[in-house]
Parts: C-alpha cells; structure tokens; sequence
C-alpha cells in the first residue's frame, strides 16, 4: 500500500500495480507451532510413505496398496478396487472432501489452509531453508537489500539448489501413486521410466519451486479460490485468529503505560505478530484475507505477554460471537462451545451420511457384473426359416483376482436359444458358459433366436459364477419381432 | 481526479472516479500480474506470426510454421496407415478362405471391414446392414441370394452384380412373364397361388395346382423343382420366409410379371483387394456367414433370396 501520510492524496499519482513486499517471518517456537510441525510430518509421511506400502491381492492384480492404475483402468486402495462404472465411489469419495472442508472450515475456520494445505506445507519448508542459509528475519532483511555480490549470490544459489532438491522430490513421489512404485523407483533413476514420467515430475517440480519457493503468500491472495469461498462460510460463530481489540487499544510499551495519564491497553506494539507472519499480515487491523490461521502470532504475542507478565491470549483463537461476549464482561467461550455448534453438527451428518452410504454400497457390490446392449440397428431379424433373431453386446465383468467359470442364461423367451459370435450357431443353447479372465470385463455379442411367431417381449439375461463361491447377477432387455407390429 | 481520498473505513485510497456517490477502492494488483498479461500480449503476436491467424479476403494468412488443421489430419492418418502396414500386408498375403484360421487377424479384418462398410455400403445396405424392403438385401440373416461363404461374398463385392461392361460381375435375368406376354394374368395368378403355397402362406388350391405345372414349365430351370432357388443365377429360395421384393400377392405377382434385376456395383475397381477382403470378412460376420461347406451350416434351409 501506499503510505497516505507523506503526500496529500491529490498530488500523487494513482498507482494500479505494486511489487510484491517481500516476506521474511521471523523463526517463532510455541503450542501451535508445535502442532504445526507435528502435522507437517504427519502430512509429508502419508505422502511419502503410502505409495510403497504393499497389499496382497494375489497373482493377478498389483500389489500396491494406494494405486490409481490409469492404464488398466482401476483405482485401487488397501481393500478396495474401484473400476471406472463404479466412478461414483470416487465421486461419492470427493463429494466428503468437499463437504469435509465445510465440516473443518465450519468447526475451526481456516485450519486446512493454516495447517494441511501443501501450499501452506512446503512454503514452511522453504521458509526453513531460508533461515537456514539466510539466517533468521534481520539477516534475509539485510542480505536482500544488500547489493549483489560473491556472498550473495552464493547464497541464493544454494539456497534455490535446496529449494530444487525438495521441489523434484514432491513430483517425484506423487508420480509414485499412478504405478507400481518400487518399479518406478528403480527405472526412474536408470533412465528407463516412461517420458511420462519425467515430464509430470518436471512440471511438478517446477510448480513447486515456484509456488512455494517465490510465489508463497501470493498463491494464498490472489490465486487461490478457497479463502474466497471459506470467507462466505465463515460467521461470527467460526473460530478465527482474532486480536482483542478492547483488551489491546490503545498500544503503547510497557514504559509509555507508566508515564501516560490515560490507561493503556495489553499491547506493547512490539510487532512480534507481524513479524512472524507467514503472509506479512497485521492481524490488529482485524479479519484479513491473508489470513491462514496458522496461529504463529498467538505463539508471538503469548510468548511477549508472558515476559511483560500480562495474560496470554491478546491475539487468540477466538469467535467474534465470543469475543463480543467477552467485550461485555461475560467470562471467554469454552472451546467446545465454539466449535460444536449446529452448523457444524448439520455439516458433520450430512458428511457422515455420504459416508455410510458409499460404505452401504461397498459392502453389498457384486463382484460380477452383466449388463446388456440391444442391437438397435436391427432392432430384428428375420431368418428363412421364419425364426427371429435379436443381437445383443452383453459384457460380462469379473471383478476377482482370479479366473471365472460364468454361465448365461435365458430367463422367460420360451424356445429361444443363443450364441455367441466368436461360436458356431450349432452350440446355441439356453445357456452360454464363458470364461473370464482375472479382474477383466468380457465383452461378447451374442445372438438370440426364437421360434416363429414369438412376440415382442421383456426377458431378462442372468448370469451366475460357476465356482463354489457363487454370485449372480441379472439385466433385463427386450425382444423385438415383427409379429407385434402386425398385430 | 479531484475526488481521491483516502476511504475512512478502510484505510485504503480510492482511484478518483465517482459515479452517483459509487467510488472505487485502489487496491493495487501485484506487478507480475502485469507482467504475465504482457507476456500473454506477446505470445499471441507470435501466434499470430507462425499459425494461421488473420482472415482476408481469399483465404487466411497461412503462418510461418504451415500449420493446418487438414495438414495434421493427413499427417496423423498417414501414421496411422503406417501403422497398419503390418496387418494390411498380412492380409493381403492370406487368401480369404485361411482368414479363419487367425482369429486375431479375422478380428482385425471384421474391425476395418465394418469402417469400410460405414462409407462404401451404408448408402444401400443401411448403417445396421439391413438392407431396404422392396430394394436391398439384408447382409444380417441367413439367406443368400449368391451364396453366403467368405469366398462367395467377396467375389460378389468385387465384382458387383448385373456391373454393365464387366464380364465377371454377377448376374442373371428373369424374363417378365406378365409384361412381355409369356404369361397371362390368370396365369400369373395361378403360379403366385403355387409360390405361395410353398412357403406355407396358402393351402392347395385348384389355382395353385394349375400353377404347379406352369412353375414346372418356366420356373424350375432357375428356381428349382421346389422352388428352394439356385444361386448360380442369384435366383432366390421362394420356400422360405424371407421375401425381397415383398411376400403378399400383390408383390409377388408383381414380381412375376415385371420381374426385378437388382444392381450392385463392382467395387473392385473401386477398391483395393484388402479392403474387399475386410468388408467380405465383416459381411460374414453379421450373422448368417456360411461354412465353406454348406451341409456344415446349421441352417441347412439356408438359401437364396427372392
């Protein structure tokens, strides 16, 4: 921003565009940045480590236990296999992020984007780098107004080094989840991986060196749409990072406080919160944007609270329901109050609802599956001997990691019989036994003949697995003859 | 710009434009926001440089890349012919009555025959082959009017039926009975009656017995003594259930005494062999392809077509 005080705003030019004020946040240890970094490992090991846990499925089917096999088409996890018309799991699965975000943002406000989100994540990371080689805020403060020199250049130069290290390192892994990972591994430093592969760890990493090595903050206030859309979701029931104004105005240092005729308030304006703001935030002047939660100013401001021996809690986690409350005279809301509150009750049903239903339907899929197509073009056919026949693509899934024995056959159509195509018309019969291979879906044409005189009708295809496990399942089509037309 | 101010609840300087008391707030963009929007002004001259960008009056500025849209077209269906290299010389290698034994090359075969079929055979036969009542034979069922094996049919393709100036084309003609006076129109009935009696649409009659003798006289030479046809000259099987030109009376009459000569043309000029080969292999397998061995076929009725 401009600064309004030096030049009446008249005489200065209006200015449309301004550089990035850079960002250097000051190392701050307390509670949150403790959970923060508890959670950042907790994030970067799920993300690393999952895609080289094993699962046995067998000899027919990968044994990796988190796998979005796009060449075969399936999406596996532990358990769990998902073929494509099943899509509505992954549907239903990102249905529950989505809602979950509501659930989090509803309960505790922005904590995705202060916590989990990767943005939020390897900006962290880098901005460790930063202070590992730059030193803390004065020193990157210095080195970056310093003019460009042999020691300069050094450290940005290794300091961009780093950053490319963990940049590669995150596409590298993410391309883990898409194929067999300790496969990938091994052709990947050799050379043999698919250029696929090499190009989507490229991209990635050049995403990441951007995004969180310079872009940080800026990706969080003009790129991203979620605080756009948490900032509609959020009220004056949800927790945010909220600095207490009537406990904090007006500023003034500890030594001001004494010699003024007026009471001064909690804040010593000493700028600590401001200083170890990840996105160069001032949280005094109230709800911001920029704002991510990450709660480092509640560490900042409790820590110089604790030396001047004030309460903790100036800037807090807080309801501005709560806060109002509080202004009034009434004792701080009880966390529980503030997060288990009916929206967020509501949220948390309809969340949990979606979730019993996927596992609902989970539990009683099939794992064989028929379903049929009618010929359409002929709708039927006419053979000399006056008989008709109908065609029909029927696709036959086995969704097992194993072969199946599977037989088709005709329900209601009395005298029809069928064939397959890839069979001679002398086998038809009022059954079909096909074998399908492991984890496959058997797409075969099959034609149907009945008598003369048979008349248009509904009838229904069943199948059943052959083996001792068993299974069946059916789809019901429609015959099509001349003799209704006549009629 | 006399109204710039400084907004009191915001903090932040306003650009100075007001309208009806609406003023706006300047919160300035980030500069490399500017930058990448002049980045994209640049990369769109370029584009307009070395692609096909600006219309005039004939045709469009062509780019200095040459980029077209039937360019990659070409380019891409080149490649794809070159892939299928391979399968085509195979094909053309394997005489149609082996096909069989490669399922996988059959399979391939069947696949490029139904693309060809899509834009040479359409027009005629319909995009489900079934052919058009009155005018087209069906290529779904079981009756051939010239024979129903791989080898049959695509000697029919390749050299069509009734293809004037083409001495191996298919083809046959039935004299107009009514027409050209060989038979009067009692006559004409009566052999209808007979017909008709042959594929069980009618019982004997005194009609239909008159008829057998004057089948017996003109008929047979084609149709054969039971009237199952002869494929030799495409005459079709009048004792089935499957009826060309139309099964009723009227139609057969019809047929009797103006006589029908269906023309297909012979594609092998137009075509090139293992394109034949592929449409044959696809005709056959929509259902009624024949054995090599007729007595094989299940349907041992399975005949020509009227």
């Amino acid at each position: 921003m401009l600064n309004p005080e030096t030049v009446p705003p008249e005489d200065r030019p209006i200015l449309l565009y301004e550089k990035r004020k850079s960002v250097f946040p000051k190392a701050i240890d307390g509670y949150y940045r403790r959970i923060k970094w508890a959670w950042m490992v907790l994030a970067l090991v799920v993300y690393y480590v999952t895609p080289w846990i094993r699962w046995d499925r067998g000899p027919y089917s990968p044994n990796q236990a988190v796998l979005i096999d796009l060449a075969h088409r399936r999406f596996y996890m532990f358990s769990i296999e998902i073929w494509p018309h099943e899509f509505y799991f992954v549907a239903g699965l990102l249905i529950m992020a989505g809602i979950g975000l509501f659930v989090i943002t509803s309960a505790v406000g922005r904590a995705w984007c202060g916590y989990s989100c990767p943005q939020t994540v390897w900006t962290d990371i880098f901005q460790h780098v930063d202070r590992l080689i730059d030193g803390d805020r004065n020193a990157q403060l210095k080195l970056q107004a310093a003019p460009w020199g042999p020691k300069k250049i050094a450290k940005r130069l290794s300091k961009w080094a780093i950053y490319l290290v963990i940049s590669s390192l995150t596409g590298g892994a993410f391309i883990a989840y898409f194929t067999d990972c300790p496969t990938l591994a091994r052709e990947y430093i050799s050379g043999e991986a698919a250029p696929i592969a090499y190009y989507t760890v490229a991209v990635l990493t050049a995403t990441t060196f951007i995004l969180g090595g310079f872009m940080r903050e800026q990706v969080c206030i003009y790129m991203c749409p979620w605080p756009r859309i948490q900032t509609a979701m959020l009220d004056e029931k949800s927790l945010i990072v909220t600095y207490k104004d009537w406990r904090g105005e007006p500023r003034g240092s500890v030594k001001e406080a004494k010699s003024s005729a007026t009471p001064l308030g909690d804040c010593v304006d000493c700028n600590q919160c401001v200083a170890v703001c990840p996105t160069g935030v001032d949280i005094r002047n109230g709800p911001d944007i920029g704002c991510i939660t990450c709660a480092l100013c509640i560490d900042a401001c409790d820590k110089v609270m604790e030396q001047v021996g004030r309460p903790r809690g100036l800037i807090d986690y807080a309801t501005l329901g709560g806060c109002e409350a509080e202004k009034a005279g009434q004792p701080p809301e009880s966390l529980k109050k503030a997060i288990l509150h009916p929206r967020t009750i509501v949220y948390f049903l309809i969340w949990s609802a979606v979730g019993l239903g996927l596992l609902f339907a989970l539990g009683v899929r099939t794992h064989i599956d028929i379903s049929v197509a009618k010929d359409r073009n002929p709708p039927y056919m006419l053979m000399s001997d006056g008989s008709v026949r109908n065609a029909y693509t029927v696709k036959l899934r086995n969704m097992e990691g194993r072969p199946r024995e599977m037989e088709i056959g005709l329900v209601g159509l009395d005298g029809a019989r069928m064939w397959s195509d890839d069979q001679s018309a002398a086998t038809a019969g009022r059954t079909l036994t096909r074998s399908v291979a492991a984890d496959q879906a058997d797409p075969v044409r099959v034609y149907v003949i009945a008598p003369p005189g048979t008349k248009s009708q509904d009838f229904t295809f069943s199948l059943r697995a052959l083996d001792k496990e068993g299974g069946s399942d059916s789809h019901e089509t429609h015959f099509d003859s001349p003799v209704e037309e006549t009629e | 710009m006399a109204n710039k101010r400084i907004d009191e609840a915001t903090g932040t300087e306003t650009v100075g434009h007001e309208w009806d008391g609406i003023e706006e707030l300047n919160t300035p963009l980030p500069r490399w926001w500017l930058w990448t929007f002049y980045l994209t002004v640049i990369f769109s001259i370029g584009y307009m440089v070395v692609y096909p960008a600006i219309p005039l009056l004939g045709k469009g500025t062509e780019g200095l890349w040459g980029w077209t849209s039937r360019g990659q077209l070409a380019a891409e269906t080149a490649k794809a012919e070159s892939q299928r290299a391979d399968l085509k010389a195979k094909l053309a290698a394997t005489p149609i009555e082996k096909l069989g034994d490669d399922p996988q090359l059959m399979q391939a075969a069947v696949a490029g025959g139904k693309a060809a079929f899509r834009v040479n055979c359409v027009q005629c036969h319909g995009a489900g082959a079934a052919g058009v009542q009155g005018l087209y034979p069906n290529l779904n069922d079981d009756d051939w009017l010239w024979g129903g094996n791989l080898q049959e049919i695509e000697y029919t393709i390749a050299n069509g039926i009734r293809q004037p100036d083409h001495a191996a084309t298919r083809t046959s003609v039935m004299p107009s009975f009514g027409r050209d006076g060989i038979l009067t129109a009692a006559q004409v009935q009566d052999v209808v009656s007979h017909v008709r009696s042959l594929s069980g649409q009618e019982k004997a009659s005194a009609s239909a017995t008159r008829g057998a003798a004057i089948f017996a006289a003109n008929c047979v030479a084609c149709h054969g003594p039971d009237g199952k046809g002869l494929r030799e000259f495409g005459a079709p099987n009048l004792a089935d259930a499957i009826w060309l030109y139309g099964g009723s009376r009227d139609k057969i009459a019809a047929s009797v005494a103006n006589a029908h000569a269906g023309v297909m043309p012979a594609w092998g000029g137009k075509l090139d062999a293992v394109t034949i080969k592929m449409l044959a292999a696809y005709v056959h397998s929509l259902g009624g392809g024949e054995e090599f061995t007729v007595a094989a076929a299940p349907q041992a009725t399975a005949n020509a077509q009227p």
